[in-house]
Protein backbone atom coordinates (compact mmCIF):
# COMPACT_ATOMS: atom_id res chain seq x y z
CA UNK A 1 0.00 0.00 0.00
CA UNK A 2 2.84 2.53 1.00
CA UNK A 3 4.27 1.75 -2.78
CA UNK A 4 0.76 2.31 -4.30
CA UNK A 5 0.76 5.71 -1.94
CA UNK A 6 4.39 6.84 -3.75
CA UNK A 7 3.15 5.81 -7.00
CA UNK A 8 0.35 8.59 -6.64
CA UNK A 9 2.65 10.90 -5.63
CA UNK A 10 4.56 10.40 -8.58
CA UNK A 11 1.91 10.17 -10.65
CA UNK A 12 0.30 13.77 -9.62
CA UNK A 13 3.29 15.28 -9.83
CA UNK A 14 3.59 14.45 -13.98
CA UNK A 15 -0.06 15.22 -14.36
CA UNK A 16 0.73 18.71 -13.05
CA UNK A 17 4.00 18.38 -15.18
CA UNK A 18 2.17 17.53 -18.29
CA UNK A 19 -0.60 20.09 -17.76
CA UNK A 20 1.65 22.93 -17.70
CA UNK A 21 3.44 21.58 -21.01
CA UNK A 22 0.23 20.70 -22.66
CA UNK A 23 -2.20 22.85 -22.33
CA UNK A 24 -1.79 26.47 -23.84
CA UNK A 25 -4.84 28.32 -22.07
CA UNK A 26 -4.54 28.90 -18.24
CA UNK A 27 -8.07 27.46 -16.83
CA UNK A 28 -7.59 24.13 -17.84
CA UNK A 29 -4.10 24.04 -16.98
CA UNK A 30 -5.46 25.16 -13.51
CA UNK A 31 -7.39 22.77 -12.97
CA UNK A 32 -5.15 20.55 -13.85
CA UNK A 33 -2.38 20.67 -12.09
CA UNK A 34 -5.53 21.13 -9.08
CA UNK A 35 -5.98 17.74 -10.02
CA UNK A 36 -2.74 15.96 -10.20
CA UNK A 37 -2.11 17.89 -6.53
CA UNK A 38 -5.08 16.20 -5.58
CA UNK A 39 -4.28 12.77 -6.83
CA UNK A 40 -1.15 13.62 -4.51
CA UNK A 41 -2.89 14.16 -1.52
CA UNK A 42 -4.41 11.16 -2.32
CA UNK A 43 -1.15 9.58 -2.32
CA UNK A 44 0.20 10.90 0.78
CA UNK A 45 -2.84 10.02 2.36
CA UNK A 46 -2.46 6.11 1.79
CA UNK A 47 1.20 6.14 2.61
CA UNK A 48 0.25 7.80 5.93
CA UNK A 49 -2.50 4.89 6.31
CA UNK A 50 -0.05 2.13 5.55
CA UNK A 51 2.21 4.10 8.09
CA UNK A 52 -0.73 3.43 10.73
CA UNK A 53 -1.62 0.04 9.35
CA UNK A 54 2.10 -1.04 9.78
CA UNK A 55 2.37 0.28 13.43
CA UNK A 56 -0.62 -1.53 13.90
CA UNK A 57 0.59 -4.81 13.26
CA UNK A 58 3.44 -4.31 15.20
CA UNK A 59 1.88 -3.03 18.24
CA UNK B 1 19.96 37.25 -17.38
CA UNK B 2 22.48 36.19 -15.01
CA UNK B 3 23.88 38.22 -12.69
CA UNK B 4 27.11 39.78 -13.76
CA UNK B 5 28.95 41.43 -10.86
CA UNK B 6 27.04 43.19 -7.95
CA UNK B 7 27.88 46.56 -6.37
CA UNK B 8 30.72 46.58 -3.95
CA UNK B 9 28.21 47.69 -1.63
CA UNK B 10 25.94 45.46 -2.26
CA UNK B 11 28.57 42.49 -2.33
CA UNK B 12 29.37 43.55 0.96
CA UNK B 13 26.08 43.53 1.94
CA UNK B 14 25.48 39.80 0.87
CA UNK B 15 28.60 38.75 2.30
CA UNK B 16 27.29 40.11 6.04
CA UNK B 17 24.19 38.51 5.55
CA UNK B 18 25.72 35.33 4.09
CA UNK B 19 28.08 35.74 7.75
CA UNK B 20 24.83 35.56 9.49
CA UNK B 21 23.50 32.37 8.10
CA UNK B 22 24.98 29.59 10.07
CA UNK B 23 23.20 31.24 13.49
CA UNK B 24 20.44 29.86 11.70
CA UNK B 25 22.15 26.40 12.15
CA UNK B 26 22.64 27.09 15.90
CA UNK B 27 19.28 28.18 16.78
CA UNK B 28 17.86 24.84 14.96
CA UNK B 29 20.93 22.54 16.60
CA UNK B 30 19.79 23.86 19.83
CA UNK B 31 15.71 23.66 19.78
CA UNK B 32 16.71 20.20 18.48
CA UNK B 33 18.56 19.59 21.52
CA UNK B 34 16.92 21.22 24.11
CA UNK B 35 13.16 19.00 22.49
CA UNK B 36 15.01 16.29 23.14
CA UNK B 37 15.97 13.72 25.86
CA UNK B 38 18.83 14.78 28.16
CA UNK B 39 20.33 11.14 27.99
CA UNK B 40 20.47 12.49 23.96
CA UNK B 41 22.01 16.02 24.67
CA UNK B 42 25.67 15.70 23.23
CA UNK B 43 24.64 12.95 20.41
CA UNK B 44 22.18 15.61 19.46
CA UNK B 45 24.62 18.89 18.74
CA UNK B 46 27.32 16.50 17.60
CA UNK B 47 25.05 14.88 15.21
CA UNK B 48 24.11 19.14 14.41
CA UNK B 49 28.16 19.73 13.85
CA UNK B 50 28.49 16.44 12.19
CA UNK B 51 25.78 16.96 9.68
CA UNK B 52 27.61 20.73 8.86
CA UNK B 53 30.75 19.00 8.10
CA UNK B 54 29.62 16.06 5.70
CA UNK B 55 27.09 18.19 4.04
CA UNK B 56 29.83 21.35 3.28
CA UNK B 57 32.34 18.32 1.85
CA UNK B 58 29.91 16.74 -0.10
CA UNK B 59 28.39 19.82 -1.67
CA UNK B 60 32.07 20.98 -2.52
CA UNK B 61 32.51 17.29 -3.80
CA UNK B 62 29.03 16.99 -6.27
CA UNK B 63 26.52 19.29 -4.60
CA UNK B 64 27.62 22.32 -6.51
CA UNK B 65 28.55 20.76 -9.65
CA UNK B 66 24.62 19.98 -10.25
CA UNK B 67 22.88 23.17 -8.45
CA UNK B 68 25.15 25.62 -10.53
CA UNK B 69 23.96 29.23 -10.66
CA UNK B 70 21.95 31.12 -13.23
CA UNK B 71 23.42 31.36 -16.51
CA UNK B 72 26.14 29.15 -16.02
CA UNK B 73 26.33 25.91 -18.05
CA UNK B 74 23.36 23.16 -17.52
CA UNK B 75 22.12 20.52 -19.19
CA UNK B 76 18.46 21.54 -21.48
CA UNK B 77 16.48 18.91 -23.07
CA UNK B 78 13.76 20.04 -25.54
CA UNK B 79 9.30 19.32 -24.76
CA UNK B 80 6.69 20.78 -27.05
CA UNK B 81 9.16 23.51 -28.09
CA UNK B 82 10.03 25.05 -24.96
CA UNK B 83 13.77 24.57 -22.95
CA UNK B 84 13.68 22.36 -19.92
CA UNK B 85 16.72 23.26 -17.95
CA UNK B 86 16.92 20.13 -15.36
CA UNK B 87 20.79 20.05 -14.05
CA UNK B 88 23.65 21.80 -13.90
CA UNK B 89 26.76 20.88 -15.93
CA UNK B 90 29.44 22.34 -13.58
CA UNK B 91 33.19 20.50 -12.64
CA UNK B 92 33.47 18.63 -9.56
CA UNK B 93 35.34 20.70 -6.62
CA UNK B 94 34.25 23.69 -7.33
CA UNK B 95 36.52 23.99 -10.19
CA UNK B 96 36.14 26.28 -12.93
CA UNK B 97 34.76 28.47 -10.29
CA UNK B 98 36.29 31.97 -9.11
CA UNK B 99 35.83 32.74 -5.77
CA UNK B 100 35.83 36.37 -6.28
CA UNK B 101 32.96 37.44 -4.57
CA UNK B 102 31.39 37.02 -7.85
CA UNK B 103 27.58 36.24 -7.36
CA UNK B 104 27.98 32.62 -8.44
CA UNK B 105 30.97 32.18 -5.75
CA UNK B 106 28.79 34.11 -3.49
CA UNK B 107 25.90 31.62 -4.16
CA UNK B 108 28.21 28.45 -3.62
CA UNK B 109 29.86 29.30 -0.11
CA UNK B 110 25.46 30.62 0.75
CA UNK B 111 24.39 27.30 -0.65
CA UNK B 112 27.06 25.44 1.61
CA UNK B 113 25.56 26.76 5.27
CA UNK B 114 22.06 26.09 3.39
CA UNK B 115 22.54 22.51 2.96
CA UNK B 116 23.31 22.20 6.12
CA UNK B 117 20.51 23.89 7.45
CA UNK B 118 18.26 21.83 5.21
CA UNK B 119 19.79 18.63 6.90
CA UNK B 120 19.66 19.80 10.21
CA UNK B 121 16.03 19.57 9.70
CA UNK B 122 15.50 15.92 10.07
CA UNK B 123 17.58 15.57 13.09
CA UNK B 124 14.62 16.71 14.78
CA UNK B 125 12.38 13.94 14.08
CA UNK B 126 14.85 11.33 14.60
CA UNK B 127 15.89 12.35 18.15
CA UNK B 128 16.67 10.17 20.38
CA UNK B 129 17.11 6.98 17.89
CA UNK B 130 18.89 7.60 15.12
CA UNK B 131 22.65 6.50 14.57
CA UNK B 132 25.71 9.20 13.98
CA UNK B 133 26.84 6.99 11.07
CA UNK B 134 23.57 7.25 9.29
CA UNK B 135 22.65 10.41 9.99
CA UNK B 136 25.73 11.43 7.96
CA UNK B 137 25.26 9.40 4.73
CA UNK B 138 22.16 10.43 5.20
CA UNK B 139 23.33 13.87 5.10
CA UNK B 140 25.58 12.75 1.99
CA UNK B 141 22.76 11.60 -0.11
CA UNK B 142 20.59 15.07 0.79
CA UNK B 143 23.54 17.25 -0.24
CA UNK B 144 24.57 15.24 -3.06
CA UNK B 145 21.56 14.28 -4.81
CA UNK B 146 18.32 15.54 -3.61
CA UNK B 147 19.29 19.37 -2.69
CA UNK B 148 21.29 20.20 -5.79
CA UNK B 149 18.66 18.96 -8.16
CA UNK B 150 15.69 20.81 -6.91
CA UNK B 151 18.24 23.82 -5.62
CA UNK B 152 18.53 23.92 -9.14
CA UNK B 153 15.51 24.23 -10.34
CA UNK B 154 14.68 26.83 -7.81
CA UNK B 155 17.39 28.75 -8.21
CA UNK B 156 19.91 27.54 -10.46
CA UNK B 157 17.72 28.96 -13.38
CA UNK B 158 16.36 25.57 -13.81
CA UNK B 159 12.39 24.38 -15.11
CA UNK B 160 10.67 25.81 -12.26
CA UNK B 161 12.50 29.09 -12.39
CA UNK B 162 11.14 29.04 -16.12
CA UNK B 163 8.06 28.55 -15.80
CA UNK B 164 7.34 32.53 -16.27
CA UNK B 165 9.08 33.05 -19.70
CA UNK B 166 8.32 29.64 -20.96
CA UNK B 167 4.69 29.06 -19.57
CA UNK B 168 3.63 32.70 -18.73
CA UNK B 169 3.34 31.71 -15.09
CA UNK B 170 3.46 34.54 -13.04
CA UNK B 171 7.77 34.96 -13.21
CA UNK B 172 7.92 31.42 -12.58
CA UNK B 173 8.63 29.75 -9.13
CA UNK B 174 10.07 31.33 -6.78
CA UNK B 175 11.22 31.31 -3.50
CA UNK B 176 13.97 34.17 -1.90
CA UNK B 177 14.87 32.63 1.27
CA UNK B 178 14.61 29.26 0.56
CA UNK B 179 11.38 27.86 1.87
CA UNK B 180 11.28 25.36 -0.76
CA UNK B 181 14.45 24.01 -1.14
CA UNK B 182 15.74 24.17 2.04
CA UNK B 183 12.67 24.34 4.52
CA UNK B 184 10.39 22.15 2.40
CA UNK B 185 12.91 19.48 1.35
CA UNK B 186 14.09 19.47 5.28
CA UNK B 187 10.68 18.48 6.31
CA UNK B 188 9.84 16.08 3.92
CA UNK B 189 13.12 14.04 4.74
CA UNK B 190 12.05 14.56 8.42
CA UNK B 191 8.93 12.79 7.67
CA UNK B 192 10.76 10.11 5.53
CA UNK B 193 12.99 9.72 8.95
CA UNK B 194 10.09 9.10 10.90
CA UNK B 195 8.23 6.98 9.00
CA UNK B 196 11.32 4.50 8.48
CA UNK B 197 12.38 5.03 11.91
CA UNK B 198 8.91 4.68 14.00
CA UNK B 199 8.54 5.81 17.01
CA UNK B 200 10.69 6.13 19.99
CA UNK B 201 10.24 2.88 22.52
CA UNK B 202 7.27 4.03 24.87
CA UNK B 203 5.50 6.72 22.91
CA UNK B 204 2.96 4.75 21.96
CA UNK B 205 0.46 2.47 24.69
CA UNK B 206 -0.88 -1.10 23.11
CA UNK B 207 -4.35 1.33 22.45
CA UNK B 208 -1.89 3.74 20.55
CA UNK B 209 -2.24 6.60 22.51
CA UNK B 210 0.95 8.50 22.93
CA UNK B 211 2.82 9.33 25.55
CA UNK B 212 4.39 12.83 26.38
CA UNK B 213 8.09 13.26 26.36
CA UNK B 214 8.51 16.50 27.39
CA UNK B 215 12.09 18.68 26.35
CA UNK B 216 14.68 18.22 28.81
CA UNK B 217 16.09 21.93 28.07
CA UNK B 218 13.12 24.32 27.60
CA UNK B 219 16.02 27.24 28.03
CA UNK B 220 17.97 26.19 25.00
CA UNK B 221 14.96 26.02 22.52
CA UNK B 222 14.45 29.35 23.15
CA UNK B 223 17.37 30.67 23.05
CA UNK B 224 17.68 29.11 19.68
CA UNK B 225 14.70 30.59 18.93
CA UNK B 226 16.49 34.07 19.24
CA UNK B 227 19.35 32.69 17.27
CA UNK B 228 17.50 31.75 14.95
CA UNK B 229 16.24 35.18 13.83
CA UNK B 230 19.40 36.57 13.41
CA UNK B 231 20.02 33.72 10.96
CA UNK B 232 17.21 34.15 9.01
CA UNK B 233 17.66 37.38 8.57
CA UNK B 234 20.89 37.14 7.03
CA UNK B 235 19.48 33.58 4.93
CA UNK B 236 16.98 35.72 3.32
CA UNK B 237 18.51 39.18 3.02
CA UNK B 238 21.06 36.86 0.95
CA UNK B 239 18.74 35.22 -0.89
CA UNK B 240 16.91 37.99 -2.19
CA UNK B 241 20.77 39.71 -3.15
CA UNK B 242 21.97 36.80 -5.20
CA UNK B 243 18.51 35.43 -6.88
CA UNK B 244 15.88 37.88 -7.48
CA UNK B 245 18.45 40.80 -7.37
CA UNK B 246 17.23 43.17 -4.54
CA UNK B 247 19.08 46.53 -4.27
CA UNK B 248 20.39 46.57 -0.64
CA UNK B 249 17.71 49.39 0.82
CA UNK B 250 15.41 46.27 0.72
CA UNK B 251 16.88 44.70 2.98
CA UNK B 252 15.43 46.77 5.76
CA UNK B 253 11.61 45.64 4.67
CA UNK B 254 13.22 41.86 4.74
CA UNK B 255 14.63 42.50 8.25
CA UNK B 256 11.49 43.70 9.48
CA UNK B 257 9.33 40.90 7.47
CA UNK B 258 11.45 38.25 8.80
CA UNK B 259 10.63 39.33 12.22
CA UNK B 260 6.73 40.54 11.91
CA UNK B 261 6.58 36.70 10.44
CA UNK B 262 7.83 34.72 13.65
CA UNK B 263 6.70 37.50 16.33
CA UNK B 264 2.95 36.74 15.02
CA UNK B 265 3.19 32.81 14.58
CA UNK B 266 4.70 32.79 18.21
CA UNK B 267 1.91 34.89 19.57
CA UNK B 268 -0.94 32.97 17.44
CA UNK B 269 0.94 29.65 18.97
CA UNK B 270 1.03 30.79 22.74
CA UNK B 271 -2.94 32.29 22.38
CA UNK B 272 -3.97 29.57 20.65
CA UNK B 273 -2.04 26.65 23.41
CA UNK B 274 -4.01 29.18 26.05
CA UNK B 275 -7.09 29.14 24.99
CA UNK B 276 -7.17 25.28 24.51
CA UNK B 277 -4.87 23.80 27.56
CA UNK B 278 -5.12 26.75 30.40
CA UNK B 279 -1.53 27.96 29.64
CA UNK B 280 0.54 29.50 27.07
CA UNK B 281 2.53 26.10 26.12
CA UNK B 282 6.32 27.04 25.34
CA UNK B 283 7.39 24.37 22.88
CA UNK B 284 4.53 24.89 20.56
CA UNK B 285 5.09 28.76 20.71
CA UNK B 286 9.00 28.44 20.01
CA UNK B 287 7.46 25.68 17.08
CA UNK B 288 5.35 28.73 16.09
CA UNK B 289 8.34 31.05 15.70
CA UNK B 290 10.58 28.86 13.93
CA UNK B 291 7.12 28.40 11.78
CA UNK B 292 7.14 32.12 11.12
CA UNK B 293 10.31 32.34 9.76
CA UNK B 294 10.39 29.35 7.84
CA UNK B 295 7.17 31.14 6.26
CA UNK B 296 8.79 34.02 5.56
CA UNK B 297 11.49 32.61 3.52
CA UNK B 298 9.90 32.88 0.10
CA UNK B 299 8.51 35.87 0.25
CA UNK B 300 10.20 37.76 2.35
CA UNK B 301 11.38 40.52 -0.46
CA UNK B 302 8.22 40.92 -1.76
CA UNK B 303 5.11 41.33 0.51
CA UNK B 304 4.37 44.38 3.10
CA UNK B 305 4.50 44.14 6.73
CA UNK B 306 1.19 43.64 6.96
CA UNK B 307 1.19 40.66 5.05
CA UNK B 308 4.17 39.27 7.02
CA UNK B 309 1.84 39.42 10.33
CA UNK B 310 -0.78 37.82 8.01
CA UNK B 311 1.54 34.81 6.94
CA UNK B 312 2.56 34.34 10.56
CA UNK B 313 -0.63 34.50 11.67
CA UNK B 314 -1.79 31.28 9.65
CA UNK B 315 1.52 29.94 10.04
CA UNK B 316 1.70 30.01 14.04
CA UNK B 317 -2.24 28.70 14.00
CA UNK B 318 -0.80 25.21 11.60
CA UNK B 319 1.95 24.90 13.32
CA UNK B 320 -0.28 23.84 16.79
CA UNK B 321 -2.76 21.72 14.47
CA UNK B 322 -0.33 19.92 13.15
CA UNK B 323 1.89 18.88 15.74
CA UNK B 324 -1.15 17.24 17.58
CA UNK B 325 -2.45 16.02 14.06
CA UNK B 326 1.12 14.20 13.33
CA UNK B 327 1.52 12.80 16.79
CA UNK B 328 -2.34 11.92 17.82
CA UNK B 329 -3.66 11.16 14.77
CA UNK B 330 -0.88 9.94 12.41
CA UNK B 331 1.38 7.87 15.17
CA UNK B 332 4.43 9.55 13.57
CA UNK B 333 6.97 10.62 16.67
CA UNK B 334 8.81 14.20 15.64
CA UNK B 335 9.91 14.95 18.91
CA UNK B 336 11.45 18.90 17.29
CA UNK B 337 7.72 19.01 15.49
CA UNK B 338 10.39 19.12 12.14
CA UNK B 339 7.93 17.77 9.93
CA UNK B 340 5.24 20.66 11.16
CA UNK B 341 7.14 23.33 11.36
CA UNK B 342 9.22 23.21 8.32
CA UNK B 343 7.33 20.78 5.20
CA UNK B 344 3.85 22.40 6.80
CA UNK B 345 5.11 26.44 7.32
CA UNK B 346 7.26 26.26 4.18
CA UNK B 347 4.13 25.10 2.14
CA UNK B 348 1.83 27.60 3.37
CA UNK B 349 4.87 30.04 2.94
CA UNK B 350 4.98 29.32 -1.04
CA UNK B 351 1.66 29.77 -1.75
CA UNK B 352 1.29 32.66 0.23
CA UNK B 353 4.23 34.33 -2.31
CA UNK B 354 1.71 33.85 -4.81
CA UNK B 355 -0.82 35.89 -3.39
CA UNK B 356 0.62 38.58 -1.59
CA UNK B 357 3.40 39.40 -3.49
CA UNK B 358 3.74 42.43 -5.38
CA UNK B 359 6.31 42.51 -8.12
CA UNK B 360 8.76 46.04 -7.84
CA UNK B 361 10.37 45.53 -10.35
CA UNK B 362 10.54 43.40 -14.12
CA UNK B 363 13.61 41.77 -13.90
CA UNK B 364 12.72 39.07 -11.19
CA UNK B 365 14.00 35.49 -11.00
CA UNK B 366 16.96 36.59 -13.31
CA UNK B 367 15.59 34.49 -16.03
CA UNK B 368 15.25 35.85 -18.89
CA UNK B 369 11.61 37.73 -20.58
CA UNK B 370 10.78 36.81 -16.59
CA UNK B 371 8.58 39.53 -17.25
CA UNK B 372 4.44 38.32 -15.88
CA UNK B 373 3.13 41.85 -15.10
CA UNK B 374 3.89 45.34 -14.78
CA UNK B 375 5.12 46.71 -11.69
CA UNK B 376 3.59 47.02 -8.61
CA UNK B 377 0.90 44.24 -8.73
CA UNK B 378 0.64 40.68 -8.16
CA UNK B 379 1.47 38.85 -11.45
CA UNK B 380 -0.85 36.37 -13.16
CA UNK B 381 -0.34 33.00 -12.50
CA UNK B 382 1.86 33.04 -9.78
CA UNK B 383 -0.13 31.56 -7.66
CA UNK B 384 -0.05 28.75 -9.82
CA UNK B 385 3.74 28.59 -10.73
CA UNK B 386 4.13 28.11 -6.89
CA UNK B 387 1.42 25.17 -6.69
CA UNK B 388 3.61 23.85 -9.58
CA UNK B 389 6.80 23.94 -7.64
CA UNK B 390 4.43 22.60 -4.31
CA UNK B 391 3.23 19.39 -6.32
CA UNK B 392 7.27 19.18 -7.35
CA UNK B 393 8.09 18.56 -3.72
CA UNK B 394 5.28 16.50 -3.14
CA UNK B 395 5.78 14.54 -6.21
CA UNK B 396 9.60 14.27 -6.82
CA UNK B 397 11.52 15.43 -3.28
CA UNK B 398 9.38 13.15 -0.87
CA UNK B 399 9.39 9.99 -2.71
CA UNK B 400 13.05 10.63 -3.51
CA UNK B 401 14.25 11.13 0.00
CA UNK B 402 11.96 8.65 1.42
CA UNK B 403 13.22 5.90 -1.52
CA UNK B 404 16.91 6.90 -0.85
CA UNK B 405 16.69 6.66 3.38
CA UNK B 406 14.87 3.54 2.80
CA UNK B 407 17.36 1.73 0.66
CA UNK B 408 20.05 3.04 3.17
CA UNK B 409 18.11 1.70 5.96
CA UNK B 410 18.21 -1.39 4.15
CA UNK B 411 21.99 -1.90 3.63
CA UNK B 412 22.77 -0.16 7.35
CA UNK B 413 19.95 0.03 9.58
CA UNK B 414 19.41 3.71 10.91
CA UNK B 415 17.84 2.80 13.89
CA UNK B 416 19.87 2.14 17.09
CA UNK B 417 20.08 -0.85 18.93
CA UNK B 418 17.00 -1.13 21.46
CA UNK B 419 20.08 -1.37 24.42
CA UNK B 420 21.49 2.52 22.80
CA UNK B 421 17.69 3.49 23.20
CA UNK B 422 17.52 2.44 26.87
CA UNK B 423 21.20 3.70 28.05
CA UNK B 424 20.76 7.05 26.03
CA UNK B 425 22.46 8.05 22.64
CA UNK B 426 25.52 10.17 25.08
CA UNK B 427 26.46 6.95 26.32
CA UNK B 428 25.41 4.52 23.84
CA UNK B 429 27.22 6.26 20.68
CA UNK B 430 29.77 8.89 22.28
CA UNK B 431 30.67 6.92 25.62
CA UNK B 432 30.01 10.23 27.91
CA UNK B 433 26.72 11.84 28.39
CA UNK B 434 26.18 15.72 28.33
CA UNK B 435 25.55 16.11 31.88
CA UNK B 436 28.15 13.94 33.81
CA UNK B 437 27.46 15.89 36.93
CA UNK B 438 23.48 14.91 37.01
CA UNK B 439 21.86 11.76 37.35
CA UNK B 440 20.84 10.44 34.25
CA UNK B 441 17.13 8.97 34.18
CA UNK B 442 16.84 6.25 31.62
CA UNK B 443 13.65 5.19 32.15
CA UNK B 444 11.38 8.07 33.25
CA UNK B 445 8.85 7.94 30.55
CA UNK B 446 8.56 4.10 29.50
CA UNK B 447 5.97 2.63 29.52
CA UNK B 448 5.66 -0.31 32.73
Amino acid sequence: MKLAGLFLLVAGWIIALAAVALFSSATPRAWFVLAGVAVELLGLALVFHSHLELRKERG
Amino acid sequence: MPVPSLPEATALLCIFSILLVPFAGAGLALINTGLGRSRSAAHSMMAALCVFAVAAIVYFFCGFAWQGFMGRSAHVFMMGGKPWNWIASEPFFFRGLQLDGSPASLAAWMQMLCVGLAALIPLGSGADRWRLGAICISTALLAGCVYPLFAHWVWGGGWLAQLGVNYGLGHGFMDVGGASSIQVLGGFTALAIAWILGPRRGKYSMEGMPTAFPGHNIVFVLFGCLLALVGWIGLNSAGAILFIGVEPGRIVLIAVNTTLAAASATLTAAIITRVRFGKPDASLSANGWVSGLVASSAACALISPAAAVMIGLAAGALVTFAVELFELRLALDDPGGAISVHAIGGIWGILALGFFAHFPTRALNNVAGSTASSAGNGAPGQWLAQLVGIATLLGFVLPLTYGLNWLLNRIYPQRVAMEGERQGMDLHELGAGAYPEFITHTEEFMQR
